[in-house]
């Protein structure tokens, strides 16, 4: 069972909420205050790609974030619930960002405005982000959608 | 903390002063801003983001897309950071080759104007 499980509609505004949990039960679970900052970035970003997702094809299903501090490590799980074939195959996501699995759902995610400047970077480069922030990262099918799970080693004792 | 906007003409270049958060939800407003400003035909713009508090790679796109649109009018977009947690996220997506990065607005304009 997760230590905080936080469930919010997919609307931006709620990423906001998700990120200060995460960072307060970051802290509380004796994550080092140096690592606060990418905690807070990296679950930003998983929440961010699963709004988007959601938003795309299942407005009405909830995003799931789950904070577990078991262990010498801080978990965070963000489990979106966008069907496999939404967007057909995750070809954005062979960023090396330490993916496992299909990233279903959100391959094809490259909002174009008016037809030049993309309204938000390929998915690749929030997972790339993601990656570069957590200690580890997995992403892997989860029931009907994807989950994105990082981790952070917490402080001795 | 909710984003805040404003600009100035400094020296022929837009100044953007950025304060707050830069995310999935406050992004679309810089973008606004950013596409405003072109449209009005400022082509040279440094975007002040010493008081960003947060950016994540929405506001990246956000300021790629910036980047994009001044350059198609043989513009610029120079950025203003010196917050290692800002900066670290342009670094992690290699984006600190793309755009000029300085310490001070003063030192952007400067950079801008030996360039031309």
């Amino acid at each position: 069972m997760a230590t905080v499980e936080v469930t919010f509609t997919p609307l931006p505004v709620h990423v906001r909420t998700a990120r200060l949990v995460a960072t307060a039960v970051a802290r509380r679970s004796g994550v080092a205050e140096s690592l606060l900052d990418e905690v807070r970035l990296a679950v930003g970003e998983a929440c961010s790609r699963a709004v988007e997702a959601h938003l795309r094809h299942c407005p009405g299903q909830p995003i799931r974030v789950e904070l577990t501090d078991d262990g010498e490590q801080f978990e965070v799980v963000v489990t979106d619930a966008v069907p496999e074939t939404a967007d057909g195959p995750a070809a954005a996501d062979g960023n090396g960002a330490g993916s496992q699995g299909s990233s279903r759902g959100h391959g094809g995610s490259f909002a174009v405005l008016d037809g030049e400047v993309p309204l938000r970077l390929p998915d690749g480069v929030g997972l790339a982000v993601i990656a570069g922030l957590a200690d580890d990262v997995r992403i892997a099918s989860a029931g009907a959608g994807t989950s994105v799970t990082m981790s952070w080693k917490r402080r001795a004792g | 903390m909710d984003l805040k906007l404003a600009h100035s003409n400094k020296d022929g270049i837009e100044i953007v002063d950025v304060e707050g958060e830069i995310d999935v939800y406050t992004a679309p407003r810089l973008r606004e801003l950013l596409i405003e400003l072109v449209n009005k035909k400022n082509y040279q713009l440094v975007v002040n983001m010493e008081k960003v508090e947060f950016l994540d790679s929405t506001g990246l796109g956000v300021l790629v897309g910036g980047l994009k649109r001044v350059r198609a009018h043989d513009g610029s977009l120079d950025l203003v950071c010196t917050q290692e947690r800002i900066l670290k996220i342009f670094r992690i997506t290699g984006l600190t080759k793309v755009f000029g990065i300085h310490e001070s607005v003063d030192q952007a304009i400067a950079a801008r104007k030996a360039e031309k």
